[in-house]
């Protein structure tokens, strides 16, 4: 028990000399949770202050451009810009100087409306209420479209969503001019409200809730804990170089010769790069409460938590000692071992979905993720800080994070012990 | 005592063996010399006795004892004073000695005693609570071997532990040595300093290409030779001039 308390004092006084190391290690890891957040806050947001500038050509000049314009204006995510020239939008969307060009083509208000009112003519003739219409005026209408640009540069994701967005403005005033044709062939009276034109279906979502109070998701509550294990997670590159350095200032090979077992040389690294994590922790969780609502982010919301999640900190923090201690173990120069880490980190967050949510991966990478640490603690994160969820919930979670440190941390000794059995 | 028996050693990627065959025999509170030049498997021979690297083939014993079966034991037994320093540069002289003395097992009153008696000794009282890299070379070698006898060894392997210091600081290590000998440490050392073997030394081997050329006490060799007027000679006539550059 001594020669782990006089390693963990060994350890501590080590970082504690290298000023510069424990700034970057603490610091860092909080200026990262601050810029992802406020980066991301503005995707959680309901309005949003940044609105993005799109290019709007408009060659209808009629009622249906005139209900997309206003749908788009009325989103507040957009600034639209009047842009005469199809060429002109095209190609400044192609340089990359706007994310998006909307071209509405010419006559689309008038064609769309005679295209409805021949098909609303045709179904009540089939009921014997009006005259038949004749073919040759059904063949002379032309299927019109929208042409969207998008900056290559544009991610699928927003593409995505401005595509569904005009889609659902289109079919809209396509059923509303439906109703409208309708309409005008049963009354002459544009005033009587035959039709109710607002949508039957609607959607409500229901969010957890402790007590009275529901847990309304926010960029902090997600961003906090995927960034804080991401941080948590790249203890392991100063871990691996101060076992690398001990390697090359030759301290490591004295301890051979010294009657101390390579478990209690860890043991003393683990307690000490433990505490860093739980420090980290309690910085993060310090910034989210009370530096966010000064940045104009949602303060984080811990109230009852703190003992669950700093359970959850303690055990993605041994996995992630763990994973340090086997890299800091086989590597050989620093070279080796901080590029190889700082890159497993971040490859280990994308599995675990702190960029990318899991549900929306491949199948395989799905499968993958199943296996990464990062997936683990971050889903113990979100099952405490967004699931309200009890200890007994969390169980399955901290007991692979245990396991992954235990494993790691065995694989290291039994490498050490082949590498230098006598 | 330590026995050395038919112990070899040959490295992965070397088409030749460091240390071929080698029987050795060395007496309780003996001071031996392990000389050679450079490559000549020296440090592969401590190296091998003091648990750093495995030996091909052979065995040896240290005071009845082998790493195969009492490797705590032995390492309690010993101590290995290395090439390179070992020690944290960003650690004082007191802390870096602290720590590597809690490995040996020591503690608390004793071990506090221990450290500043030691460095008291070696001249480096007043700089205890000063980094190791504010240190020179030859403060950085006391402390190495402060490092190595806090235990107090039975047998202490020293590789090369004059290398690089000024006169004043090898005088101080040599006579430091010489005094653990008297309370009866068994002392094994390589050096390239064959004057500083030849006073320092009760018994030395030379060894070569792996092998050990001649053994026994410096006088007795150099008389074995007549035109040697001493250790020097005796060393250049059996290991030759030719330069022993490695790559």
């Amino acid at each position: 028990m001594h020669k782990l308390w006089a390693s963990t004092y060994k350890e501590l006084l080590l970082l504690s000399r290298d000023i510069g190391g424990l700034a970057i290690l603490f610091v860092m890891p909080l200026v990262l949770v601050v810029t992802i957040t406020l980066i991301q806050d503005s995707t959680f947001r309901s309005i949003n202050d940044n609105k993005i500038p799109i290019l709007w050509v408009d060659f209808d000049k009629g009622e249906v451009s005139k209900n997309i314009y206003d749908g788009l204006a009325e989103s507040k995510s957009f600034n639209i810009i009047d842009k005469e020239s199809d060429s002109e939008a095209k190609e400044l969307v192609f340089k990359g100087k706007y994310q998006l060009a909307i071209v509405i083509p010419v006559n689309l208000s008038s064609e769309l409306e005679k295209k409805v009112n021949l098909n609303v003519e045709g179904l009540l003739s089939k009921f014997g209420l009006e005259e038949e219409t004749p073919q040759t005026e059904k063949a002379g209408l032309e299927k019109k479209e929208v042409i969207l640009y998008f900056d290559p540069a544009t991610q699928m994701a927003f593409k995505n969503s401005i595509k569904n967005g005009i889609d659902k403005m289109i079919f809209k005033i396509e059923t509303q001019t439906i109703y409208k044709a309708f309409q005008s062939q049963i009354t002459d009276d544009e005033t009587e409200a035959i039709f109710d034109t607002e949508s039957f279906i609607t959607f409500k979502e229901i969010t957890p809730s402790i007590g009275e109070n529901e847990i309304i998701p926010n960029s902090v509550q997600h961003n906090v804990p995927a960034w804080t294990l991401f941080a948590i997670f790249f203890i392991i590159v100063p871990l691996s170089i101060n076992m690398v350095k001990e390697k090359s200032q030759g301290t490591f090979v004295r301890l051979r010769t010294n009657p101390v077992s390579y478990l209690t040389v860890l043991g003393g690294k683990t307690v000490i790069y433990l505490a860093v994590c739980l420090i980290q922790f309690g910085l993060m969780l310090g910034i989210g409460v009370y530096l966010f609502p000064i940045l104009g982010l949602p303060s984080l919301e811990v109230s009852g938590k703190i003992p669950l999640l700093f359970l959850v900190a303690i055990f993605a923090g041994l996995a992630a000692i763990g994973l340090g201690l086997l890299l800091g173990t086989v590597a050989r120069t620093q070279e080796q071992s901080a590029p190889f880490g700082a890159t497993f980190v971040v490859i280990l967050a994308a599995l675990g979905g702190v960029w990318v949510p899991v549900f929306i991966m491949p199948n395989f990478m799905q499968t993958l993720s199943n296996l990464s640490p990062m997936n683990w603690g971050l889903n113990a994160f979100y099952d405490v800080f967004l699931r309200d969820v009890g200890l007994i919930d969390l169980v399955p979670e901290l007991t692979l994070l245990f396991l992954f440190f235990v494993i790691t941390t065995s694989i290291s000794i039994v490498y050490n012990e082949r590498k230098n059995a006598v | 005592m330590i026995l050395i028996s038919h112990l070899s050693k040959k490295y992965k990627n070397n088409a030749e063996y460091s240390v071929v065959d080698l029987d050795l025999k060395i007496d309780e509170g003996e001071i031996f010399g392990l000389l050679g030049p450079n490559g000549a498997g020296k440090t592969t021979l401590i190296s091998m006795l003091s648990s750093l690297i495995k030996p091909t083939s052979g065995s040896f014993s240290i005071n009845g004892l082998t790493f195969q079966k009492n490797a705590n034991q032995l390492k309690q037994l010993i101590g290995i004073v290395p090439q390179e320093y070992a020690l944290y540069p960003t650690l004082t002289a007191y802390e870096n000695l602290y720590y590597l003395g809690s490995m040996y097992g020591l503690k608390g009153k004793q071990l506090k005693e221990k450290i500043n008696y030691h460095l008291e000794v070696l001249g480096l009282g007043k700089f205890s609570n000063k980094k190791l890299d504010t240190f020179s070379g030859g403060m950085k070698r006391r402390v190495n071997l402060i490092a190595s006898i806090l235990h107090d060894p039975k047998v202490l392997f020293l590789d090369e532990p004059t290398v690089g210091v000024d006169v004043q600081s090898k005088n101080v290590i040599i006579e430091n040595l010489k005094k653990l000998n008297t309370q009866g440490t068994t002392i094994i050392y390589t050096s390239h300093h064959l004057n500083e073997a030849e006073q320092f030394c009760t018994k030395v081997a030379i060894i070569d290409h792996g092998r050990i050329i001649i053994e026994g006490a410096p006088k007795n060799l150099i008389s074995q030779y007549p035109e040697s007027h001493n250790l020097e000679d005796v060393f250049l006539t059996l290991t030759g001039k030719a330069l022993r550059d490695h790559a």
